[in-house]
C-alpha cells in the first residue's frame, strides 16, 4: 500500500498559525467547527511568533497501546496509524495520560477519547495548508529533508561567514 | 449551528446580562456582523447621546459565518457612537477573538452603562461574567491578554482590550486584540475606556454545527484556491500590505508632509524587501502569520532591528503605518515606522490617525499657527524622527497643551489651536485621511467623501480602479448581481461611471462584513475575488439558509442604509465639511507636484466631483441633500425604523 510508510511531517518555522488544519479537522470528522474537537491542534508563544502544530506521531512503540488495559488501541499496518476500538475503549483515559505529545484528546461532550486517524490515507490538514507546514510524506524521506534543511542552514552560514572575511 | 448563536445585552452599570436568540427574520434582514451591529446601533441609542456617557451602547460582533468552514471569517465588528465624529464608530478586525466567541456562544454583544471600577467582561461556554480589572488597568494591550490568561489560568483565552490611551479616552483610542490586530478607527477604545471596559475576553468549546460539512469543506478549498492563486493575495502573504507602498509613491498617490505633496522622496528604507533585510537576522525566512483560518497571511513579524527598543517582537507594520510614521512626516526610516507602529500598538491607538494629526500639527508648527512653546520646546519639524516617536507617546498620556488637543481628535484640537488650523486638517466627518493622496484618483475621493465613518478607504474603496482594466472586465464585475448599463471607465482620473464603481464597492464591502470575511477575499485588491454570486454557496453549506445574489446585495444596500439614517439622525449635512460627505478645500485648490507625468498638476474637479455625489446619491435612493427618498426606505424595508425588532 502507498500510504504504509507514509507519516505527518511538521514544519513549526512554516507555520503562519491560523489555525484552519484544526477546523478543517473537526469538520471532516465531527460536522461542526470547534478546535476542541480537533486532533491537530497548534500551540502558540505569540509574544515570540512561533507557532507549532502538534498531533500525533503513530509512534512505533506507541505508549497509548501499551498503558490502554483493555486493548483498544491497536496499529493499523495498511496506514501506519493507531487506531481505537470504541468498542473496547472504556474510557478511563490511561492513554490520554500518558501521550508524550498531548495527542490523545478527550471529547467532554461524547465522553470518548480522540486522536488522529490521518482521515484514512487523506489527511484534511495537509490538504488545506497551503504554506505545508504539515506534509504527508514517506518516512523515509523525512530524515533526507531535514538533512536537506539543516545542510543549507549550514551553507548559507558558511556563506556569510565567508563574504564577511572578504 | 452558526444560527444558535445569541446576542447578549450587559449593562455594566447594574451587571445585568440578558441573553437573548437572534430571529431568523432578523437575519434575513441584516444577517450578522456590521450590519446588524448597525441596526442595533440605531434602535439601542437616543439622538445626540454622549459618545463618552453610558448611554452610548457598544456593540461587539462576529458575523453569521464567522468561524465556520468558510475561508478567513476572522473578523470582529465593533460599533457605537463615534467620540471622534460624533457620528457612526465602526472598526473591524482580525485574529482570533470573533471565532472564540462564537464557539463561547456568541455572535453579538450589546454593552451599555459604566462600570463602578475598571472591570473586564468574562465569556465562556454560553456564561458571562464581569470581573474586576484593578491589576490590570494601565497596562499595555499584551500584557493586558496575558494577564487575564494567567488570571483566568487559560492560555487559550482571547481578549479584545484597550491600552492606556483607552483608558486615557484617547478619541481615536482602539480597541486590539493578539499583538497587531486592531480595530483601529472611530475610537471605540475610548469608549470601552469612559465605560471602565478594559476588556473583553472569550473562551468556547461549543460545538457550530455545519448544515453540510463536505460541500462546505469541499466548497471551502475551491474558494481557497481562488484565493491564493490571484498573485496580489501570493505578494500579500510574503510582504503584506507594504507591497502597495512602491507602486502607489512612484504614481504620485501618497500624501507627503500633511498635503504639501503627493509622494515622499527617499523612501526605500521603509520598502517591505528593505525592512526584510534589516530584521533578517531575527525573525528568518518565514516571517508571516495569519488570522483565523486565513491563507492569506498577510501579517509580517519582525523584531526591531536597533536603538532601545531592540530586539522586541511586533507585528507589521501594515502600509498604513508606513505612511503614518514614514511619509505624512516624512521620516522615512524604518526604525521610526516600526518602532512607531510597535508604540501605538501597545498604547492602543489608532496609527493612522495619530501619523495624520502628528503631520498636521507638523505643518501648523511650519505654519507659525502653534509655536514651540505651545509644544514644550519639541522641535516638531517634519522629518524629525525623534519629534514623531515623542509624540505618539505625548498623545497616549495626554502631556502638553499640543498633545493634549490633539488626543480630542482633529477638529476639536483645531479650535484649540485656533487661526486657519481647520483649513490644513485633511479629514472627513472629523476623522482623518489615510496617507493615500486621492486628488488623481476621482473615484477615491468619492468614496472618502461619502463613506459612512469618516474619511476612509475600506467601506467603498474602488481599489481596483487603478488596475486600468478593460472596460469589458469591469462590465462584468460591476454590472452583477444588479445589471448596469450606465458608463465605465477604465481610467483612474476620469469622473465618469465611478459612482456606480463606489456605491457597488459600499455594498460589496458591507456583504462581507456582514459574513465576517477579511476584504481581502472579496473584490478589493484582487479583481477576480469572490462576491456576490459566490457567497450564497457558502452560505448555504454552512448555515443552511438561502440567499441569491440579489437578496445579498439588497441586504447589503440595507445595511448601508441603516448607517446613513442613524449619521443622518446625529447631523451629517451634505457639504458640511466637519460632518458631511465633503473633502478639504486643498483636493480642489492644490495642483500635485510630483508623481507621473499623467499626475502632476491635477486636482478634484469642484463642479465634476459634485455631479459624481449626485449620481452617488441618484443611486443609492437619496435626495439632493443626501437624505433618502419614502421609496427608497420603503423598497429596502426600513420605513418603520427604529422598528426594535432585536
Amino acid at each position: 500500500m502507498e500510504n504504509k510508510n507514509k507519516v505527518l511531517m511538521i514544519n513549526p518555522e512554516k507555520c503562519t498559525g491560523c489555525r484552519l488544519c484544526e477546523l478543517v479537522c473537526a469538520v471532516k470528522h465531527d460536522g461542526v467547527s470547534n478546535p476542541a474537537r480537533s486532533r491537530i491542534r497548534v500551540m502558540k508563544w505569540e509574544m515570540d511568533g512561533v507557532y507549532i502544530p502538534m498531533a500525533c506521531q503513530q509512534c512505533q512503540d506507541a505508549p497509548c497501546m501499551g498503558v490502554c488495559p483493555a486493548n483498544a488501541i491497536s496499529r493499523n499496518d495498511e496506514l501506519n496509524v493507531m487506531e481505537i476500538d470504541y468498542d473496547k475503549c472504556i474510557g478511563c483515559r490511561s492513554c490520554v495520560a500518558v501521550c508524550p505529545f498531548g495527542a490523545m484528546g478527550f471529547n467532554s461532550i461524547d465522553r470518548k477519547v480522540f486522536k488522529c486517524d490521518l482521515c484514512d490515507g487523506d489527511p484534511q490538514c495537509v490538504r488545506f495548508c497551503e504554506v505545508e507546514a504539515i506534509e504527508y510524506i514517506d518516512a523515509d524521506d523525512v530524515a533526507i529533508l531535514k538533512k536537506q534543511e539543516a545542510a543549507a542552514k549550514l551553507h548559507a552560514t558558511s556563506h556569510k561567514v565567508a563574504l564577511k572575511e572578504a | 449551528m452558526a444560527l444558535d448563536r445569541k446576542i447578549a445585552y450587559i449593562n455594566l452599570t447594574t451587571g445585568e446580562v440578558e441573553v437573548k436568540p437572534i430571529p431568523l427574520d432578523v437575519r434575513r434582514k441584516f444577517l450578522g456582523g456590521r450590519g446588524l451591529d448597525a441596526y442595533l446601533l440605531l434602535n439601542h441609542s437616543e439622538k445626540g447621546c454622549d459618545p463618552l456617557g453610558p448611554d452610548n451602547p457598544l456593540i461587539v460582533s462576529g458575523g453569521i459565518l464567522t468561524a465556520t468552514c468558510a475561508s478567513a471569517t476572522a473578523r470582529t465588528h465593533v460599533m457605537a457612537k463615534s467620540p471622534l465624529t460624533g457620528l457612526l464608530g465602526s472598526c473591524n478586525m482580525g485574529g482570533f477573538f470573533a471565532p472564540e466567541m462564537a464557539w463561547a456562544g456568541f455572535h453579538h454583544l450589546v454593552i451599555k452603562g459604566k462600570a463602578e471600577k475598571p472591570s473586564y467582561i468574562y465569556i465562556h461556554d454560553g456564561e458571562i461574567e464581569i470581573r474586576d480589572a484593578e491589576n490590570v488597568w494601565g497596562k499595555t494591550t499584551t500584557d493586558t491578554q496575558w494577564a487575564i490568561r494567567d488570571e483566568l489560568n487559560d492560555q487559550e483565552v482571547k481578549s479584545l482590550v484597550i491600552g492606556p490611551a483607552g483608558e486615557n479616552l484617547v478619541a481615536f483610542a482602539n480597541v486590539m486584540t493578539g499583538i497587531k490586530n486592531a480595530g483601529g478607527r472611530t475610537g471605540m477604545g475610548a469608549v470601552m475606556g469612559s465605560k471602565n471596559l478594559k476588556a473583553i475576553a472569550c473562551r468556547g468549546t461549543m460545538d457550530i454545527k455545519i448544515a453540510h460539512p463536505i460541500e462546505a469543506l469541499e466548497y471551502n478549498k475551491r474558494f481557497i484556491d481562488q484565493i491564493t492563486s490571484a498573485k496580489v493575495n501570493k505578494t500579500q502573504g510574503t510582504l503584506g500590505t507594504p507591497f502597495i507602498w512602491g507602486a502607489t509613491n512612484s504614481w504620485g498617490g501618497v500624501r507627503t508632509r500633511n498635503f504639501q505633496y503627493n509622494q515622499c522622496e527617499y523612501a526605500d528604507d521603509i520598502e517591505p524587501e528593505a525592512i526584510d533585510e534589516i530584521c533578517e537576522d531575527t525573525m528568518g525566512p518565514y516571517h508571516m502569520s495569519g488570522c483565523f483560518g486565513c491563507q492569506v497571511h498577510c501579517r509580517a513579524q519582525y523584531r526591531i532591528p536597533s536603538g532601545p527598543l531592540k530586539g522586541t517582537y511586533e507585528e507589521g507594520p501594515e502600509y498604513t503605518s508606513q505612511g503614518a510614521f514614514g511619509g505624512e512626516t516624512d521620516t522615512p526610516r524604518a526604525e521610526t515606522v516600526l518602532v512607531g507602529n510597535h508604540l501605538v500598538d501597545q498604547y492602543g491607538m489608532d496609527n493612522l490617525e495619530t501619523g495624520s494629526l502628528i503631520s498636521w500639527a507638523m505643518e501648523l508648527y511650519e505654519e507659525g499657527i502653534i509655536s514651540s512653546k505651545d509644544t514644550d520646546g519639541l522641535d516638531l519639524r517634519f522629518g524629525n524622527d525623534e519629534a514623531v516617536l515623542e509624540m505618539i507617546e505625548r498623545i497616549c498620556f495626554r502631556k502638553g497643551k499640543v498633545a493634549d488637543a490633539l488626543a480630542n481628535g482633529g477638529i476639536p484640537a483645531s479650535k484649540t489651536f485656533g487661526k486657519n488650523a481647520f483649513d490644513y486638517l485633511i479629514q472627513v466627518k472629523g476623522m482623518s485621511n489615510l496617507h493615500s493622496d486621492e486628488r488623481a484618483t476621482p473615484a477615491l475621493a468619492l468614496n472618502i467623501a461619502t463613506s459612512s465613518r469618516g474619511s476612509d478607504h475600506l467601506r467603498s474603496r474602488p481599489a481596483i480602479d487603478l488596475y486600468h482594466l478593460p472596460e469589458k472586465v469591469l462590465r462584468k464585475i460591476y454590472s452583477s448581481p444588479i445589471p448596469y448599463e450606465g458608463p465605465l471607465s477604465s481610467e483612474h482620473t476620469a469622473y465618469i461611471g465611478k459612482a456606480w464603481q463606489v456605491f457597488w464597492q459600499e455594498n460589496c464591502y458591507m456583504g462581507v462584513d456582514c459574513l465576517g470575511i477579511c476584504k481581502y477575499h472579496t473584490t478589493f485588491l484582487g479583481a477576480t475575488l469572490p462576491n456576490f454570486e459566490d457567497w450564497p454557496k457558502v452560505l448555504y453549506y454552512n448555515t443552511g439558509l438561502e440567499f441569491t445574489p440579489e437578496e445579498l446585495w439588497d441586504i447589503a444596500e440595507r445595511c448601508n442604509m441603516i448607517e446613513r439614517l442613524f449619521n443622518l439622525r446625529e447631523g451629517l449635512t451634505r457639504d458640511d465639511l466637519a460632518k458631511g460627505d465633503m473633502i478639504n478645500h486643498r483636493y480642489f485648490d492644490e495642483p500635485c507636484r510630483r508623481g507621473a507625468p499623467d499626475v502632476v498638476g491635477l486636482t478634484i474637479d469642484r463642479g465634476k466631483f459634485t455631479v459624481m455625489i449626485d449620481e452617488f446619491y441618484e443611486h443609492k435612493g437619496l435626495d439632493k441633500k443626501g437624505k433618502p427618498k419614502a421609496k427608497t426606505l420603503k423598497r429596502l424595508g426600513l420605513e418603520n425604523e427604529p422598528s426594535h425588532m432585536l
